[in-house]
């Protein structure tokens, strides 16, 4: 059997990963998936400690965090897609109406 | 017998005028401020006068509550008033001299802009005397106490624009906060031993103490530092620098407050007090010893001074010494006596002064006046009354009173009585000095003015020009009035009448043991003190009219003595030096550029320089950027989950 501690680092790296991807991607799709990583990395987690400690709970949250993500990608997409068509572009920096 | 004769409206009537005149005086015309100012004023002496006809079915010392002002504890202090035949007296002085004094400004004070204004004042300050002369303990005669000196500060300073003006007012008030310092030390005292500060409880428990005959004590202790804030009210060495300087104050406002009501009120508090010193017998010699050098040091700078109010300022301070003199010998009732007569004589010489400066276009200087009995007759008898009065000449008022004092300190000490009558002498000397250099020879003011026309400040500047005259009657009546009572006003004192009046509140014991000493004796010495007066005038008379060369000999004779007297023996000059300079220099030094700049300017200016210079530091983080923000949460969470891992670790 696999050993918690390495669904854990799994999970911590996809984490990292998603957040890196945050903070240097500038393509809005690319930082909205680094989002889909860093909460699919968060899930893992859950399921491996409901594995571990034999609790149904965190599988539970696991599926609110994938319906509440749905939610949230079809929104998310619904929203760039009408930045791209007001805007004719996907770079984050250039969507500064709102900045001083 | 509980009868109620509503004493608070004697005070509360002036504060009414004066509250009328400085809120709304300044929109009214000159008519409705006078008519408002002078029927408080002249109100309240109304009321004085019904108190007085009522007084004697009265059960004395007679009591009014008003209001309960501090309680705490069993300490208590109430808006409650006192009389007795001392503050009847007192009471009658005030109004009915004050009233004559708001009557003459109407007249003298009719051209100054300040209209409304000064006789709000002269409201507010009969309100406080009044308050000062009616309370029923300490701690409201202080109120008083502090409002008189208030006023007085105002009054002084009323031509404010005047640099000079200005700063006599200051000096006034801060002098005087020297003594109220003495004064306050002397309340806190009474409290702390005596628990209360209500003049009947004190004194019924000052009453059990026996006289601190060897040694000092308690009382010693509490009569002088009384005494110390009567020497800053009253003006008595060594804190009478300010009363020559407060002439700068419009003249009905020195006849008023600087020479017949408020700097009395440093000789009815020690009278009020008597209970007190006389159980302190080196309170009281402190007392009668700096009474009696005042008097004396105070007529020999009235010698030669030039200006005819200040002449009449140190003639104050020296008058002032004798009632002090004979609260010292334990002659209270002498002491207030003089009091009395002196509110008139003195009143009505600086109200003729007034009337002189007014005839003269605001000239004060003596030497440029001369000859002016031909042109202001009134002014000129009515001056001469109280110029014998007060010189002592038989049987006007100053002469029974200050004879009165005299034998009084004759039998305590004949050196007071030596001083005293040396003074006698002086006074009369400078004040027929006074009248002949005023009234008698040529006029010079005309001469002086076609050169210059240094008075216009005075406020009567348009009467610069041409011949002086007479003042309008408004100003004369109250001059008549007052010369009467400078005429009579000493026969209230024959036989010991107004000893005997008083002697309920002082004790009966002075009186009779005065009679008891033989009245040959009596009749001797007032034969001295009356040559001692007709000398003073006959060497006024032979140096300034019949041989007007010879005072400049004499001065050149006298050499550097005499420049001290004119300096008025440097004294303000020695203060300057020892107490001014010295406290301007190491407030400056120390307080300003020290502790305000240093200290507590820097404090706050480095507390505020240090925030923002963090602040430009740190608003750095603040860029806008949504992934600088984001990179910072991270970093955060990095940090706590860092932490969370070493606590963990630690287990």
């Amino acid at each position: 059997m696999v050993p918690l501690s390495y669904y854990l680092l799994l999970s911590g790296v996809l984490f990292a990963c998603g957040v890196m991807g945050f903070l240097i991607k500038r393509n809005i799709i690319t930082i909205f998936m680094s989002i889909e990583l860093m909460l699919n990395g968060v899930n893992l987690s859950f399921v491996a400690f409901a594995a571990h400690w034999h609790q149904l709970a965190g599988q539970v949250f696991v599926f609110f965090v994938m319906v509440v993500a749905a939610a949230e990608a079809a929104v998310g997409l619904a929203i760039i897609i009408a930045i791209y068509r007001t805007r004719e572009t996907l770079n984050v920096d250039q969507v500064n109406l709102l900045k001083l | 017998m509980t009868s109620n004769l509503s004493l608070w409206l004697i005070p509360i009537l002036p504060l009414a005028g004066a509250a009328i005149n400085g809120l709304l005086g300044k929109k009214s015309s000159r008519t409705a401020v006078s008519v408002v100012g002078l029927f408080f004023s002249g109100a309240a002496f109304a009321w004085a006068l019904t108190v007085a006809f009522r007084f004697p079915s009265l059960d004395v010392p007679h009591q009014e509550y008003l209001a309960h002002w501090i309680r705490s504890g069993n300490f208590s202090v109430d808006f409650a008033f006192y009389l007795d035949q001392l503050s009847l007296v007192m009471l009658l002085v005030v109004t009915g001299v004050g009233f004559l004094i708001h009557i003459y400004s109407v007249g003298y004070m009719w051209d100054d802009p300040g209209y409304y204004r000064f006789f709000s004042y002269l409201n507010l300050f009969m309100f406080f005397m009044l308050t000062l002369v009616l309370a029923n303990n300490y701690l409201l005669m202080f109120i008083g106490w502090e409002g008189v000196g208030l006023a007085s500060y105002l009054l002084i300073g009323f031509w404010f624009t005047k640099d000079s003006a200005a700063s006599a007012g200051k000096k006034a008030f801060i002098v005087n906060r020297i003594g109220d310092f003495g004064f306050l030390i002397g309340l806190f005292l009474i409290i702390q031993h005596f628990h209360s500060l209500n003049f009947s409880e004190v004194f019924e428990q000052v009453k059990t103490h026996a006289p601190e005959t060897a040694g000092a004590g308690l009382l010693t202790a509490i009569g002088i530092l009384l005494m110390v804030g009567a020497c800053g009210k009253s003006a008595q060495i060594p804190l009478y620098v300010w009363l020559p300087d407060a002439m700068e104050g419009p003249t009905p406002v020195s006849a008023l407050i600087h020479a017949a009501t408020m700097v009395t009120a440093g000789v009815y508090m020690v009278s009020r007090s008597h209970v007190i010193f006389e159980r302190a017998p080196s309170a009281l010699t402190v007392v009668a010893v700096i009474g009696t050098l005042t008097a004396l040091f105070a007529a020999t700078i009235g010698i030669a001074q030039t200006d005819i109010k200040k002449v009449l300022a140190y003639s104050t301070v020296s008058q002032l010494g004798y009632m002090f003199l004979a609260c010292g010998v334990g002659a209270f009732s002498a002491g207030i006596f003089h009091l009395m007569t002196h509110a008139f004589f003195k009143g009505l010489l600086f109200l003729a002064a007034g009337s002189v400066i007014h005839a003269v276009g605001g000239e004060q200087d003596m030497r440029r006046m001369g000859g002016l009995k031909a042109y202001i007759p009134i002014t000129f008898a009515t001056m001469f009354i109280a110029t014998l009065a007060i010189a002592g000449i038989p049987p006007l008022a100053g002469f029974w009173s200050k004879d009165e004092i005299l034998w009084k300190a004759y039998q305590a000490n004949w050196v007071y009585w030596l001083i005293g009558v040396v003074t006698a002498f002086i006074t009369s000397f400078y004040m027929f000095r006074l009248m002949f250099m005023t009234f008698w020879g040529d006029y010079y003011g005309i001469h002086v003015d076609q050169h210059g026309k240094s008075h216009a400040a005075h406020g009567h500047g348009e009467h610069g020009h041409g011949e002086p005259h007479e003042s309008p009657a408004v100003m004369l009546v109250p001059l008549v009035i007052l010369a009467l009572l400078s005429l009579v006003g000493g026969f209230v004192g024959y036989r010991n009448a107004f000893e005997h009046f008083l002697d309920p509140v002082f004790g009966a014991g002075a009186v009779e043991a005065g009679q008891a000493a033989g009245s040959a004796t009596e009749h001797m010495l007032m034969g001295v003190s009356i040559a001692a007066a007709v000398l003073g005038w006959i060497l006024a008379y032979v140096l300034y009219v019949s041989k007007p060369y010879l005072p400049q000999k004499i001065a050149a004779s006298l050499g550097s003595f005499y420049d001290a007297v004119v300096n008025k023996y440097y004294v303000d000059e020695i203060y300057a030096k020892l107490f001014v300079k010295p406290l301007v220099d190491g407030s400056t030094a120390i307080l300003w550029q020290g502790v305000d700049r240093r200290v507590i300017d820097d404090t706050v200016n480095n507390a505020a320089h240090g925030a923002r210079h963090v602040s430009d530091e740190v608003r750095q983080m603040e860029s806008g950027n949504l992934r600088s923000y984001a990179s910072w949460i991270a970093a955060g969470a990095a940090v706590v989950i860092a932490y969370m891992i070493w606590q963990g670790m630690g287990q």
